[in-house]
């Protein structure tokens, strides 16, 4: 079954206790500087938003049909069967495409180094192989971020929503969007006002449409060419054939002549 | 007053080489982040847009005179097949070279020959770039073995050369068009002006009229650079197919445009619309213009104006699709850092050495094979006339 984050922003107070308990999960620095950084990075992997008093938390998605995994041309970032999109950085050759490609600019780069890799959360990927849940969840202290069954989660938040209209925003945010995503959003206001406005649609599909066409392009190209050859190549022999027996038949009269 | 202009251009070459290696240097010591503008809201830059998107899109002569010639069977488009293929040869060499700077981690460029994601436009582009990189090694090769009289060598490329072009015109289609599928992937990111779903056509048909600008631009330029004749009737009727493949990119292009409902961002003055303005005016109306008029397109100046506009607008379109058309969406305006406008300045003078020196030394050029056929006759000395007719009586005797 695939695991998901349920973040429920009402709950949340800021205290940064995920940003930290994230960092020293990946063994990443983190101090009063880091905390006040309004940005996720190759050195913050989530942070907590504000908008005055409202509250988003800003991770990787973890999509179900991750744009990033279908962008890498070598297969370096990879979705598991428990949910998290893991990043293999044996792999990577840093074309960075990754990057371009993110609806949500998840992934980034380690531009200081001179051999640099890219980084994202992966939903504590390890832990979650171990059965333990991501350490940002286990680090909440009001429940905002939980961690759990995805199809759980939904009916959860589903419910959550229906117990109190007026306290939410009637939308999932992650049930439908790019696919669905194994984070999953509530809040009180929009997700506009927090930059989060994405197609329904997974983007994958867009290039793969072009890509699964390549088979049908190489072989019918290949074909008309070949016959294109075939026929002017033709067209030429048959012109040089006759050039050559013109001059020889004149040839053959001039013979008979004498 | 020769001399001075040369000097000029030398030093010029020489001071951009030297601020390249030492732009090297710095990428190779403290990284990207020190020695690009690039970052983690803009992570492709110059690099990406001008030496990889603009250096394969100048490359295309190869692939559309290789067709012409070989499959088409144009017989007469031959004298400049070779410079052509030379010239997108060493493109692909370049965009290469380019990648080693981009790329992260440059010593594991090879990874995706064997690390494969067959959903992954890039993957696509990796193995296009490496094939067809071969392929016109390959198509380059008799020139060499010419050079030395390898008498068999020439035979066995001989055989294959049908199957080698047909297979260079297939990679080429594929990877010109793969460079546009490449944004199919940021519809919310990519400004409305440039992105559709087109995007992979549009590359397409450009390249194939880039190839053909270049080709004339080039044989321009040969012919002012080694005294060679110029084959005008030849480069008018590829100023004809130019302009007819400009059309239909242009009609497709602004059809697009008016089915996505896009046409309205150029009521909104701004960045973007003033950049697809002078990309479609440079590169599309102004050329079209010039290449209906007879006078124009049948005089030398008129055909090698309309080329370099063509060959600019398309630059423009590719570092607008790029750079200009992805800034709104990053909310940061990107600028190339020097040390980014050093390399790439370094490529182009690097190219323009290569050329050259392969132009003096190998058979690239009609009138090199007649020189060399007049050392073999004896003749040390002649004039540009005889060499000329030297020429038309080889072409006669064949």
């Amino acid at each position: 079954m695939s695991k998901a984050i349920l973040y429920d922003a009402t709950v949340c107070i800021d205290c940064k206790l995920c940003e930290r308990a994230c960092a020293e999960r990946n063994m990443l620095p983190y101090g009063d500087n880091v905390a006040a950084e309004e940005t996720i990075s190759a050195h913050k992997l989530t942070f907590v938003m504000a908008k005055g008093d409202k509250f988003m938390r800003r991770l990787c998605m973890n999509c179900q049909d991750p744009t990033c995994a279908s962008v890498c041309p070598v297969g370096a970032l990879r979705k598991t069967d428990l949910g998290p999109v893991t990043y293999d950085e044996t792999r990577c050759i840093g074309c960075r495409y990754c990057m371009l490609a993110c609806p949500f600019g998840v992934p980034k780069y380690e531009w200081g180094k001179v051999l640099p890799r890219v980084r994202k959360c992966d939903m504590c990927a390890d832990r979650l192989a171990a059965g333990r849940p991501t350490a940002c969840a286990e680090a909440c202290p009001t429940g905002a971020t939980k961690f759990g069954e995805r199809d759980e989660l939904i009916a959860e938040a589903k419910d959550r929503i229906a117990k109190a209209p007026n306290q939410y925003v009637n939308h999932v945010y992650g049930l439908q969007e790019v696919g669905g995503t194994s984070v999953l959003l509530l809040s009180s206001v929009p997700f506009d006002l927090f930059g989060l406005h994405t197609p329904t649609e997974p983007l994958p599909i867009l290039t793969y449409r072009v890509l699964s066409r390549l088979p049908d392009i190489v072989s019918l190209g290949g074909v008309l060419l070949g016959g294109v050859w075939w026929i002017t190549h033709r067209r030429a022999e048959v012109a040089a054939a006759e050039a050559k027996e013109r001059p020889t038949g004149k040839q053959n009269e001039e013979d008979g002549n004498k | 007053m020769r001399l001075p202009k040369f000097t000029f251009w030398k030093t010029i070459m020489v001071i951009v080489l030297l601020a390249g290696a030492y732009a090297t240097l710095l990428r190779f010591t403290r990284g990207l982040g020190a020695s690009t503008n690039l970052s983690d809201r803009f992570p492709w830059g110059l690099w990406i847009g001008f030496d990889v998107m603009c250096g394969v899109m100048l490359a295309a002569g190869g692939f559309t005179l290789t067709a012409a010639v070989y499959i088409f069977n144009l017989e007469r488009f031959r004298p400049i097949v070779r410079p052509t293929v030379l010239t997108a040869f060493l493109g692909y060499c370049l965009v290469v070279a380019a990648l080693l700077f981009d790329l992260g981690r440059p010593y594991r460029i090879w990874h995706p020959l064997v690390m494969w994601n067959p959903h992954s436009v890039m993957f696509e582009v990796a193995w296009c770039v490496t094939l067809y990189t071969t392929v016109l090694a390959l198509e380059f090769t008799p020139i060499i073995f010419e050079r030395l009289r390898l008498e068999k060598a020439l035979r066995i490329q001989h055989a294959i050369v049908i199957p080698l072009v047909i297979l260079g015109v297939l990679l080429s289609t594929l990877h010109q068009s793969s460079l546009g599928s490449l944004y199919l992937i940021v519809p919310e990111k990519l400004h409305p002006l440039w992105y559709s779903p087109l995007l992979p056509v549009f590359f397409f048909i450009s390249a194939i009229c880039v190839g053909l600008a270049m080709t004339i631009f080039e044989s321009y330029m040969s012919s002012k650079a080694f005294g060679k004749q110029l084959e005008l009737p030849l480069l008018i009727s590829l100023g004809r197919v130019l302009v007819v493949a400009l059309a239909v990119y242009t009609v497709l292009r602004f059809e697009d445009l008016y089915n996505r409902g896009a046409l309205k961002y150029l009521r909104h003055p701004g960045y973007e619309t003033d950049l697809f303005l002078l990309e479609v005016t440079i590169g599309l109306l102004l050329p079209i213009a010039m290449l209906m008029n007879r006078k124009i397109r049948e005089s030398t100046g008129g055909l090698y104006l309309s080329s370099v506009l063509v060959v600019l607008g398309f630059i423009t379109n590719r570092l607008n699709v790029a750079v200009t058309g992805m800034e709104a969406s990053a909310g940061i305006r990107y600028f190339p850092k020097w040390t980014e406008l050093a390399i790439t300045g370094s490529m182009i003078v690097g190219g323009f050495v290569v050329f050259t020196l392969a132009a003096k030394y190998l058979p690239i050029f009609p009138e090199a094979q007649a020189s060399a056929a007049r050392s073999r006759i004896g003749i040390t000395s002649v004039t540009p006339a005889t060499r000329v007719d030297l020429t038309f009586s080889q072409a006669r005797k064949a």
